[in-house]
């Protein structure tokens, strides 16, 4: 399959990708700049908003039961 | 002005060219740097934006975000045509060339277990949602104020509410279902966080999101068994995305299914 077909990606799903996604390398030291945290810590807000407000539906159901 | 390293992906040398007017972050020119049978792809970026104290301030910063991923996007989605790339996380940045070669050496063979891991394959996205209002409208046309009694009311409270609960247990199972149907079918899988509604302005809730690592030549059986599956359960929706670069396994503990 070629599957090559090009559309507007949406934010949303290209920064789950982006954000939570690609490989994490130890970066150049003397700015740790590709280090893991800073990038996690700085966009924690916008992840961490996410989780607060749309739980996990599979724990939901589990609580419900 | 001062410039560091941005890079978006590594891969395995690649004979074929990339298309000329491709540029990264900020508009700058491709360029490959090979150490050790691999290709770092980066582009120039100032250190005024990129250096440590900037790039904290510029993260917070939703259009700046936007611009930088969407960029990051356009190159892995150009590197995709002509090679099977992995991308590297958004921002990571090096000091010079010889940092970016530092890194090589010292992560090659990750890297390299990472990218045979891959060989071959794209990521497809898929989505539920779940849609209550939409399954309940037709069944409920008077409003819970316009019942005739408190009786009234509490019963028509009592069967919206079973109706949520039917609808949510019957979208965690069609969730659980489908996502071990595609399993079956995935070279590797991982479940993202539910989508906040804020950023996705999707309508509905967001049951599942998972990222399915399928080989090319079984993509078109996968998607097809994706969308066998839309409208095929009243009130949920289900959504596919991609074909992406494997953005969702570059971890190298792959063993790890959650990415939460």
């Amino acid at each position: 399959m070629t599957v090559i077909e090009r559309r507007e990606v949406a934010l949303v799903d290209l920064l789950d990708r982006l954000l939570a996604g690609g490989v994490v390398v130890a970066g150049d030291l003397t700015l740790r700049i590709a280090d893991v945290d800073l990038v996690r810590i700085d966009l924690r807000a916008l992840i961490s908003s996410v989780s607060a407000q749309v739980p996990s539906p599979f724990e939901v159901l589990e609580e419900r039961r | 002005m001062n410039e560091l390293r941005y890079v978006y992906a590594v891969c395995r040398p690649f004979e074929a060219a990339l298309q000329a007017d491709l540029v990264g972050v900020g508009g700058a020119p491709l360029k490959q740097l090979e150490h050790g049978g691999l290709v770092a792809v980066l582009s120039r970026v100032p250190e005024a934006d990129f250096g440590y104290e900037p790039l904290r301030a510029h993260l917070e910063d939703l259009d700046w975000l936007t611009a930088t991923a969407r960029a990051h996007q356009a190159v892995i989605a150009a590197l995709t045509t002509v090679t099977c790339p992995l991308p590297l996380r958004l921002g990571t940045v090096f000091r010079d060339d010889s940092g970016v070669r530092t890194m090589l050496e010292d992560e090659g063979d990750q890297l390299r277990e990472l990218l045979a891991r891959i060989d071959g394959c794209v990521e497809w996205g898929v989505k539920v949602y779940a849609e209550p209002e939409a399954q309940q409208a037709p069944s409920e046309p008077a409003a819970a104020g316009q019942a005739a009694s408190g009786r009234d009311y509490l019963r028509m409270r009592r069967t919206r509410q079973q109706g949520a609960d039917r609808l949510w247990a019957r979208a965690d199972s069609f969730a659980q279902e489908l996502h071990t149907d595609l399993t079956a079918r995935a070279a590797a899988t991982r479940l993202h966080r539910p989508q906040n509604p804020e950023l996705s302005r999707a309508t509905g809730r967001n049951i599942l999101n998972g990222a399915y690592l399928v080989g090319r030549s079984q993509s078109e059986e996968f998607v097809e068994c994706v969308e066998r599956t839309k409208d095929q359960e009243p009130g949920l929706r289900v959504e596919l995305t991609g074909p992406w670069a494997a953005y969702s396994f570059s971890d190298p503990n792959g063993d790890e299914e959650e990415a939460w």
